[in-house]
């Protein structure tokens, strides 16, 4: 029965432990590299996520100075970096402040034709692999009204905020029909059109900083979280065997 | 010094008598095994939901525009305000996890029985209120699914003939699931729904210590008394039992705390990812699935063709267990000197169970479906066989002591 019972504890526990992502596109998914102890990757990407999508999307339920906090950056060169709002005296937003965005809703729905979300705990609904190939992935498409359109977000909103970094690229198919008689777009990869600011392999590791950014920004308590587990654990452990011996003392006489 | 302040309190109050009743000379059988240690976790985790729950209601704001960016605020800005809701979000897992294993040791072992009846149909009202208790939590944090979950589940209501829809109306408070539904969900689930919860727990104590504790052997341990009325076969409660559910709880802690420090969204069961995008009426999520410990009975809904149908049948589904007192006649509590046909069937109620709890998570294709459909009989055809083959099963001379 013992056995039993410890088997059972570890089926529950196996089964809990799978992802469960929602797929969307089904298109295969790049790993991100993600790295929360890389301090440098953090800012790096605090930067850019600050120049390049703070402009349009909040990160409403994240303090400027927490960045600063926790990868190492103090209040003035957080203001520097990161900060370009101002507040309703017209002064420079304070980095205590939440990291609202400047944008009104209905501008954003005239201009968009949706509200756009906020950006704070979006790697913990997407997850960052698909964070991470979201930002590659895209490509030419004149029936789209940014002219963009983007594999694992099919007819997306956004516009590609990042091209002139990256460049623009088009997306190869080619056309195969199906056992059913139907015609199906097989992708073949990407080509470069026009050249961007970086090379692949630096745009890839931009990108990679961004969504390391961002996985932080969703969780900033991770680092920490980790490491109070261990000793708590470890505690339990220790703990554990003085209640075992504890239980064996008293139950000696229990026949 | 602290005698004669006991005496004073005894004279006042049963302070020493209740401890006694319950604890010091409160007599359970020497042989439970690793399966009754649920019940204590159980209490346990009720003590830590409440008290996680305390300190969450101190900074959560029941408010349709502010609920969400409250959960955020305690995430980051309340000191260990992420550990205190952590531990409330997997506490609810937990709660689950230790009251469904608590289940089936009862089941195995017989402990619904004559004379612990009322045991059972305390635990079940107690099982119940956890579920809707369960239900409106999840719908605090104001996510998606928080959203969309409550929207499905409180619309199941609305195929019931006549009253239907008038009933979603009334526990909505309005057309849809809005502010004025998360407003009063909040007040169920930390006031209303406790409150009940504690009170039927206390009456399952109560009714459990009048008849006394069922074991593995299935042995009334009352039948065999010494010359002072104390069973042969029983020790008392504390220190035995108490000492022996410290490494209980401490071992349970190991597990609640792997999960609560190192997969806090258990790989989106529990924490789903699409709950980290605020609730919006105008977007449905792609695929809308309950929180694992429902997904069984979802799955039993959702093989029905007919809504209403299905409705009725996954509330028989819930119903069917408060019966199985009466259902199972067999008068051989232990699995260990029951028939072949028992243990045959009770294997086949598990294993349909943990399907449909699967198959409740996955969107539903016809091959699911039918699937869905087989394991719904099964789940049935357990408690239906188990009333026609119980009375005459083929069952094992059941030891007069507890030997084992």
């Amino acid at each position: 029965m013992k056995l039993i019972g410890r088997k059972l504890l570890s089926v529950i526990l196996v089964a809990f432990s799978g992802q469960l992502l929602a797929a969307g596109s089904g298109f295969p998914l790049d790993k991100a590299p993600v790295d929360l102890t890389d301090q440098e990757s953090l800012q790096r990407g605090a930067e850019g996520f600050a120049n390049y999508c703070l402009s349009c999307h909040a990160a409403e339920y994240m303090r400027y100075n927490r960045i600063g906090m926790d990868t190492g950056m103090s209040d003035v060169e957080v203001s520097e970096k990161l900060i370009s709002t101002r507040d309703a005296k017209g002064e420079k937003t304070k980095v205590g402040e939440l990291m609202k965005v400047a944008m009104t809703e209905d501008y954003s729905k005239e201009a968009f034709g949706t509200k756009i979300p906020g950006l704070t705990v979006i790697a913990r609904a997407k997850g960052a692999d698909w964070l991470y190939t979201y930002l590659r992935t895209f490509y030419m498409d004149d029936s789209r009204p940014t002219g963009m359109n983007n594999m694992v977000f099919p007819d997306v909103g956004m516009p590609h905020v990042l091209w002139e970094m990256q460049g623009l690229q088009k997306a190869n198919f080619s056309v195969e029909t199906g056992a059913d008689g139907n015609e199906k777009k097989i992708f073949e990869g990407m080509e470069i059109v026009q050249a961007g600011t970086m090379s692949a392999e630096e745009y890839d590791a931009f990108v990679g900083d961004l969504v390391n950014f961002m996985v932080y920004m969703a969780e900033p308590v991770q680092l920490e979280r980790k490491s109070l587990g261990t000793k708590v654990i470890v505690f339990l452990l220790i703990f554990a065997v003085i209640a075992y011996l504890l239980k064996k003392e008293y139950w000696k006489d229990v026949h | 010094m602290f005698k004669s302040l006991m005496s004073w309190v005894d004279d006042r109050f049963p302070a020493t008598k209740m401890w006694n009743e319950h604890l010091a000379e409160y007599y359970a059988p020497k042989n439970f095994n690793f399966w009754y240690f649920f019940g204590s976790l159980a209490l346990l985790v009720l003590v830590i939901q409440i008290v996680s729950g305390i300190f969450l209601t101190m900074h959560y704001k029941p408010d349709g525009a502010m609920a969400f960016a409250s959960v955020e605020y305690i995430m980051r800005d309340v000191p260990y305000g992420w550990l205190i809701r952590y531990i409330h979000s997997t506490g609810a897992t937990a709660f689950f996890v230790v009251v469904y294993l608590h289940m089936f040791r009862g089941l195995m072992y017989g402990s619904f029985k004559k004379p612990r009846e009322l045991v059972w149909l305390f635990g079940m009202f107690i099982y119940l209120v956890l579920m809707a208790e369960a239900f409106m939590g999840y719908l605090l944090p104001w996510g998606q699914m928080s959203y969309w979950g409550a929207q499905v589940i409180i619309s199941l209501f609305g195929a019931l003939p006549i009253i239907g829809d008038p009933l979603t109306l009334w526990i909505r408070g309005d057309y849809v699931v809005s502010d004025a539904t998360l407003n009063r969900f909040f007040a169920l689930h930390v006031i209303a729904l406790p409150l009940v919860l504690i009170g039927l727990v206390v009456a399952h104590i109560i009714a459990l210590h009048e008849v006394g504790s069922n074991n593995p052997e299935g042995v009334e341990i009352k039948k065999n008394k010494d010359e002072n009325g104390i069973p042969l076969d029983g020790i008392p409660f504390h220190p035995y039992y108490s000492v022996k559910d410290i490494v209980g709880v401490v071992v349970f802690l190991i597990f609640f705390s792997i999960v609560v420090f190192f997969m806090p969204e258990g790989g989106g069961y529990l924490l789903e990812h699409a709950n980290f995008i605020p609730s919006d009426p105008l977007k449905t999520p792609e695929h809308i699935a309950p929180v694992w410990y429902f997904t069984p009975f979802y799955a039993i809904l959702r093989a029905v063709p007919d809504k209403l149908l299905g409705v009725i049948a996954m509330g028989a589904a819930i119903v069917v267990l408060f019966l199985l007192p009466w259902i199972d006649q067999c008068k051989v509590k232990s699995i260990r000197y029951r028939g072949t046909s028992f243990k045959v069937l009770l294997v086949a109620f598990v294993i349909s169970f943990f399907v449909l709890g699967w198959l409740g998570m996955m969107p539903a294709t016809p091959t699911l479906t039918l699937l869905a459909q087989i394991f719904s009989v099964v789940y049935f055809g357990f408690f239906i066989a188990l009333y026609f083959t119980s009375k005459n099963e083929k069952t094992k001379p059941v030891p007069e002591r507890i030997t084992k």
